[in-house]
């Protein structure tokens, strides 16, 4: 369950970052991404997916938040 | 063009390799890269961030290293108490000339060492009464001095000393800031997790004080210079510059630096991160919580400082951009001149790099505006993302090694035969001695800034003084010498 800073970069798109794991990559895809909520598998430019129950309403970012790594 | 093809670049890696035992041969093989620019990201081509294999001689530092020295060092009017065995105080000698204005003893304190000289007593019974007593002491000599940290050196984590109560405590009773960090040495494998243990002490025990307190007027036009340690004075042409096009640097984090500075911060409205190793996370941070963004900029030769100070300027409105603008075009005679004066004297001439944690990359662009070429590079503590940024930088095929150690480095050196090699004290008199012209690119070298339109002209002539001198011709005995003129007889 590592604890991730979600955050735009320059052109607006998400950042997924790990400190810990020396890992930052662009959120490819969520699964759920709408005005009411946001979450649910979310993929990242390298292809690991990793998972969080969607919150609602959707956070703003920078934020950190708690995943589940999906294998 | 690359010295070398990539072919020929890879062959050396495996060659230089060959003499290794087959584990450490294949672990070290994941440290070394030929640059292809373009790969998005270096993950799949390079490790970093790893311990250094056993029985080689690497130069990398420790935690304490990294936060005494680097981080915390500079943040010139507290003091940094080296909480331990009194030898890693060498460390904060500041051999590494991160300047500071003032005078010591009344408003800095950056020159004076204190430590609390562990001995087998306190290693034993703890050294929490030994640090009280040590701030009450620095209390009755140093009045003036706006507070303390504690760096912990190995043995305070090894025996379980409770620094951060004795910070609390001893910080309400003055009344003064006294940030405990736990920057134990055997923490992480490089000075590099040092660095983020001192943001995170910044983060807790500095940023918050001033929250809520909203007495310091601000304006549109603030901006914080974070992870600029001014050495030789780099912070200064650099905040000469960010004030000409316009902005108020109302914060220097930590070069030259102060406590009131640092909690003064977070109400800037752009941090403008100059080392992205060392300071990334307190950036990270500032923008989740205080909701400041943050950008990378470069100062290094004037390509680099037109495309930073523009891309500064596309964060502020049109008085910003106007003045870029007026600055661009005032200081160009001045580097055009100096181009003129020294591209003619070093042009083609080759550099290779092995430095800490941004000059690796940083620095290619002033050598470009001198029409040099940098063939190699490399750091010492770097983690995935810097190589990212450096893919970009460096030339095609060209060779990047991460974590070097003293054989390799020396082997890469007499086959790429650069004209001019940058890295630090360890390897500086090596490979004077092999013959090569060195600059050593952690200190500057005694000289410095490089920062700015001034600094780019101090390092022209440094760059120029130090290749082009005369005494490389005399290195070899004259009967070693090849083509020697057939000596006159008498
Ligand atoms: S590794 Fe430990 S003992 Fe060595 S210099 Fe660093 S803090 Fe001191």
């Amino acid at each position: 369950m590592p604890s991730v800073m979600v955050r735009r970069n320059e052109d607006g798109k998400l950042l997924f970052y790990v400190a810990k794991k020396d890992l930052e990559e662009v959120i490819t895809a969520v699964e759920r991404d709408t005005p009411e909520e946001w979450g649910g598998e979310v993929t990242l430019s390298d292809g690991e997916t990793f998972y969080i129950d969607p919150i609602s309403p959707p956070p703003t970012f920078p934020t950190t938040l708690r995943f589940k790594r999906v294998d | 063009m690359a010295a070398l093809t990539r072919e020929e670049t890879q062959n050396l890696i495996a060659e230089v390799l060959a003499i290794y035992p087959e584990k450490a041969k294949k672990d070290r093989a994941k440290h070394l890269m030929v640059n292809d620019r373009s790969l998005e990201t270096a993950k799949k081509c390079i490790t970093s961030n790893r311990k250094a294999v056993p029985g080689v001689m690497t130069i990398r530092g420790c935690a304490y290293a990294g936060s005494r020295g680097v981080c915390w060092g500079p943040i010139k009017d507290m003091i940094h108490i080296s909480h331990g065995p009194v030898g890693c105080g060498m460390y904060s000698t500041m051999g590494r000339r991160h300047y500071m204005n003032g005078t010591t003893g009344a408003d800095i304190f950056g020159t004076i060492n204190v430590t609390s000289d562990f001995q087998e007593r306190d290693i034993v019974f703890g050294g929490d009464k030994k640090l009280k007593a040590i701030i009450d002491e620095l209390e009755k000599l140093f009045p003036l001095v706006k507070g303390y940290t504690i760096q912990s050196e190995c043995p305070i984590g090894l025996i379980g000393d409770d620094i951060e109560s004795v910070a609390k405590v001893k910080g309400a009773e003055i009344g003064k800031t006294i940030v405990p960090v736990r920057c134990e040495g055997f923490r992480g494998v490089s000075q590099s997790l040092g660095h983020h243990i001192a943001n995170d002490s910044i983060r807790d025990w500095v940023l918050p004080t001033l929250d809520g307190d909203d007495s310091f007027e601000t304006t549109p036009y603030d901006v914080n210079i974070l992870a600029d340690y001014n050495i030789g004075g780099d912070i200064w042409p650099s905040r000469m510059l960010l004030e000409e096009i316009g902005l108020r640097v109302i914060s220097q984090v930590p070069g030259d630096g102060t406590l009131i500075e640092m909690q003064r911060s977070t109400k800037a409205k752009l941090n403008l991160l100059h080392c992205y190793r060392s300071m990334n996370y307190v950036s990270r941070h500032m923008e989740e919580k205080y909701g400041i963004p943050w950008m990378e900029y470069n100062l290094f030769g004037p390509t680099k400082i037109e495309a930073s100070l523009r891309a500064i300027a596309e964060r502020f409105d049109d008085q910003i951009k106007e003045g870029v603008e007026r600055v661009l075009a005032k200081y160009k005679p001045q580097w055009q001149a100096v181009v003129d004066k020294y591209r003619p004297r070093l042009e083609g001439k080759k550099v290779m790099l092995y430095v800490g944690g941004l000059r690796p990359r940083h620095i290619i662009g002033a050598y470009e505006d001198l029409g040099m070429e940098v063939v190699g590079t490399g750091y010492e503590f770097a983690h995935n993302d810097d190589y990212d940024r450096t893919i970009k930088e460096m030339g095609d095929a060209t060779l990047i090694y991460d974590d070097v150690t003293a054989y390799e480095l020396d082997e890469f050196v007499k086959r790429l035969k650069p004209d001019l090699i940058g890295s630090g004290i360890k390897e500086k008199y090596q490979f004077q001695k092999m013959g090569f012209p060195f600059r050593q690119m952690h200190s500057w070298d005694y000289s410095g800034p490089y920062h700015g339109y001034d600094g780019f002209a101090i390092f022209a002539r440094d760059m120029d003084m130090t290749l082009n001198n005369p005494c490389w011709k005399e290195i070899k005995a004259p009967w070693q010498r090849a083509a020697a003129p057939a000596s006159v007889a008498a």
